[in-house]
C-alpha cells in the first residue's frame, strides 16, 4: 500500500500526516501541489494548515492546483481521499463533498481535544470502530463551521454521509458540545460513493499516546484494513 | 477597464463578523445599527479582452462560493 500526502503553499500539518501513515508502516510520499499525477498511491491525504494563506476563502486557491485534477480523477476511480481540516476545506471548495466551512461562529480559534461521535461504520474510514462510539480527537481551527442547504443535510443523513459529529464526553451531540457552530453538529462526511472522506478534526495528532489520545488510530487502522493491510501491531 | 466584483454572504448563512460588527458599533454608541454583514469587494483590471461571460464565470467558480455566498459584477468603464 501507498499513501500520497499532498503538500499546498500553506500546508503545515503535512509532517504529522506522513509521520503517523509511517508508523503505521505505509509508504508515504509527499507530493507538491504542482505535481500532475497520483498514479500508483492507494490513498491520497489532504493534510492541515493554511493553503495560500487562505486568501479569498479557505481552499479556494488550493483547490485549482495541478494535482488537484489528479485528485478529482482518483477519486473518481475509486481511490480513498481523506481531507483534513485544511484539507476538508479543500474538498468541499473543490466540490468533491457538498457544502462549505465557514468562520467559527463565536469568531474564535478553537485548539483542543473533544469528542466526536462515529455515526456511521459502513465506509473504508471507520469500519472498525464502533457506531455511536467516541473519539477523542483535537481540533486546530477557526473556520470549521459546517453549513450546507437543508436538502443536502437530509440528503447526508438520510443516506448515512454524515460520519462524525461533535458531542459530550457521554455522546449526546448538543450544541454546548459543538465547537464552532457546525451544522447538526457534524465534524465530518463522506461523498456518495464513501471513499472521500472530509473531517475537521485531526486523526493524525491522536495516533501517539505522547500527544494525549490515540482515538485517532482507527481511522488509520480501518484505511489499512480496506486497502488489505494488516493492522500494525 | 475595471471591474468591481462584490461578494457578500447569503441571508441564509450565519454571519458571525456581521454580528461582531454589529455589536461594535452598539458599544461605540450608535444603537440604530440593526444588523452589519461582512463581505468582501474585489477589484479587477482588465484589459478589454474579455467576456462578461468568462467574468461571470470567474466569479462563480473562484471569487465566491455559490454555496455560502452571492456576487454582484459591476463593470466599470
Amino acid at each position: 500500500m501507498k499513501a500520497a500526502v499532498i503538500r499546498f503553499p500553506g500546508s503545515n500539518c503535512d509532517q504529522d500526516c506522513v509521520l503517523a501513515l509511517r508508523e503505521f508502516g505505509v509508504e508515504t510520499d509527499f507530493v507538491w501541489h504542482k505535481d500532475e499525477s497520483l498514479a500508483g498511491y492507494d490513498l491520497i491525504a489532504l493534510p492541515g494548515g493554511f493553503s495560500y494563506g487562505d486568501y479569498l476563502r479557505c481552499g479556494a486557491i488550493a483547490r485549482f492546483s495541478p494535482v488537484m485534477k489528479a485528485v478529482r480523477e482518483q477519486a473518481a476511480r475509486g481511490t480513498l481521499v481523506i481531507g483534513i481540516c485544511n484539507g476538508f476545506q479543500i474538498l468541499c471548495e473543490a466540490g468533491l463533498l457538498p457544502g462549505a466551512l465557514i468562520r467559527n461562529r463565536d469568531l474564535h480559534f478553537r485548539c483542543e481535544h473533544l469528542h466526536v461521535r462515529v455515526e456511521d461504520v459502513a465506509n473504508p474510514f471507520l469500519h472498525e470502530a464502533q457506531t455511536g462510539g467516541l473519539l477523542r480527537i483535537p481540533i486546530a481551527h477557526g473556520e470549521g463551521s459546517y453549513t450546507a442547504d437543508a436538502a443536502t443535510l437530509a440528503e447526508l443523513n438520510q443516506t448515512g454521509r454524515v460520519l462524525l459529529r461533535y458531542a459530550d464526553a457521554a455522546g449526546a451531540a448538543i450544541d454546548a458540545a459543538n465547537p464552532n457552530g457546525s451544522a447538526e453538529n457534524i465534524a465530518g462526511i463522506c461523498n456518495a460513493a464513501r471513499n472521500v472522506f472530509g473531517l475537521m478534526p485531526h486523526p493524525e495528532r491522536a495516533c501517539d499516546p505522547r500527544l494525549g489520545s490515540t482515538d485517532g488510530r482507527v481511522i488509520f487502522e480501518s484505511i489499512l484494513s480496506t486497502l488489505g493491510v494488516r493492522k500494525a501491531a | 477597464m475595471k471591474a468591481k466584483v462584490i461578494v457578500m454572504p447569503k441571508h441564509s448563512v450565519l454571519d458571525p463578523q456581521g454580528v461582531a460588527v454589529r455589536d461594535a458599533i452598539h458599544h461605540h454608541g450608535l444603537p440604530a445599527v440593526k444588523a452589519a454583514r461582512v463581505g468582501k469587494v474585489i477589484e479587477l483590471e482588465l484589459d478589454g479582452s474579455q467576456t462578461e461571460a468568462q467574468l461571470h464565470e470567474v466569479c462563480r467558480d473562484l471569487l465566491s462560493n455559490p454555496v455560502i455566498e452571492d456576487y454582484q459584477l459591476v463593470i466599470e468603464a
